[in-house]
């Protein structure tokens, strides 16, 4: 249990997905323009990590992996190559059924997250957190810990740059470095400060 | 309204750049710009799977219904990042070993997929192809600039030729670690849109409001 809370602290904070690793970087700038914004796709993150990285856990355990298919009686054949693209599959259907579920039900939410919920799906946050779960070959049980606590530490991350961005539009920012060039600086000093807590581990 | 050949070609160069301007692909930019040679390795497998990705969706658009478009771009796209990936584990296999995690990770860049969806989706096969090519060539412009002074800063060479020798060594460069950390990417690219932006200032986004001049001190 002390071993599951370790890892769940760690993945929201030391190993930050957005702020260590640098991991879905695109949606990260682009839609935390307003703090509700921001949480709606923290949100749409958590939910889609939470559940296709302890799937992708499964299908790898038991089809992909060197020697999964033993119990069909096909211990010798390794499918791991075929890892990336059956990742990408359940992760993509995912988020096909998210914008589905979204639209009918919250479409406010649906309209503005605009095209950056089908950009989910190549979120490289997503595919990085699944191929995080292979490389350190996590149980199902961590692996479920593991997909919660990285979505969460994203969400965080961004919800906490939005607030940041609302703030500095008060601010007097040289003209040009306005927008998008002050996002970039701002992120890297909150990347900054992730790697001092980086330290601590 | 159609858009000359030579124009959507060049027109993602500077003036719809997509990192500085659309926001694509900013994630593949930090990992991997490090050095110079990575950086042109991977600009040239972009392209490459830009173009290809682009134009494959543009020939299928028709027939593809629109609910189950993603699972079949990113089909389309994750076959092609496969096919990339074994032809350089054949043919390079020494920098493809450098590059593994990152040639895997082109299928979540979401330059491909964006292009895809927001371009190829409603364009002719060879527009797309071509806008495929352009955006990858645009992609490729910061991601060499940054590589480059990300390289040359951090380790004092460019393309692993040493050009000022570091003080380890006897020479006068003190390496700068910061280059190598991700950080400094996004200082980096922070200041080339600053560059960018000062030059073409149509570029700067709407501010939402303006802020009252600063008021004159009492005199």
């Amino acid at each position: 249990m002390n071993a599951l809370f370790e890892l769940l602290l760690r993945s929201v904070f030391l190993d930050n997905l957005a702020l260590s690793f640098f991991l879905g970087m695109c949606t990260f700038l682009a839609v935390s323009k307003r703090v509700d914004t921001a949480y709606g796709v923290g949100l749409a993150m958590l939910v889609v990590q939470t559940v296709t990285i302890p799937l992708n856990n499964l299908i790898y355990t038991w089809l992909l992996a060197p020697g999964a298919l033993a119990w069909a009686g096909l211990g010798e054949v390794d499918l791991s190559f075929l890892r990336l693209i059956a990742f990408i599959g359940v992760i993509a259907a995912m988020v096909q059924v998210l914008e589905m579920t979204l639209e009918f039900h919250v479409p406010k939410l649906y309209r503005a997250l605009g095209i950056f919920l089908p950009l989910i799906t190549v979120n490289c946050a997503i595919l990085g957190g699944s191929l995080f779960m292979v490389e350190r070959s996590y149980s199902f049980t961590e692996s479920v810990v593991f997909g919660f606590g990285s979505g969460l530490g994203w969400a965080l991350a961004i919800v906490m740059f939005a607030a940041i961005r609302e703030r500095l539009k008060y601010a007097d920012i040289p003209q040009g470095l306005q927008g998008l060039g002050m996002n970039f600086i701002v992120a890297g000093i909150m990347s900054l400060g992730f790697m001092a807590f980086a330290g601590m581990g | 309204m159609q858009d000359s050949n030579w124009r959507i070609l060049t027109r993602p160069l500077i003036d719809e750049n997509p990192l500085t301007l659309q926001i694509l692909g900013i994630c593949s930019a930090l990992a991997i710009t490090t050095s110079l040679d990575t950086a042109l390795l991977m600009s040239v497998v972009v392209i490459c799977v830009l173009a290809c990705g682009s134009a494959a969706v543009s020939l299928i658009r028709r027939q593809l219904p629109r609910s189950v478009r993603i699972i079949v771009q990113i089909t389309i796209i994750a076959t092609l990042v496969i096919v990339v990936d074994q032809i350089l584990q054949a043919f390079a296999y020494e920098l493809s070993k450098r590059l593994s995690v990152f040639v895997g990770l082109i299928i979540t860049n979401c330059i491909v997929l964006g292009r895809a969806e927001g371009y190829a989706m409603h364009n002719g096969v060879v527009a797309s192809a071509l806008d495929g090519i352009g955006n990858g060539l645009g992609y490729s412009l910061i991601l060499i600039i940054v590589g480059a002074m990300r390289e040359f800063f951090g380790k004092g060479s460019l393309l692993n030729v040493q050009i000022l020798l570091p003080v380890s060594q006897g020479g006068g460069f003190e390496p700068l670690h910061l280059m190598l950390l991700p950080p400094s990417a996004f200082f980096i690219i922070g200041g080339i849109i600053w560059y960018i932006r000062r030059k073409r200032p149509q570029q700067v986004e709407e501010a939402e409001f303006t802020l009252r001049p600063r008021r004159q001190e009492a005199e």
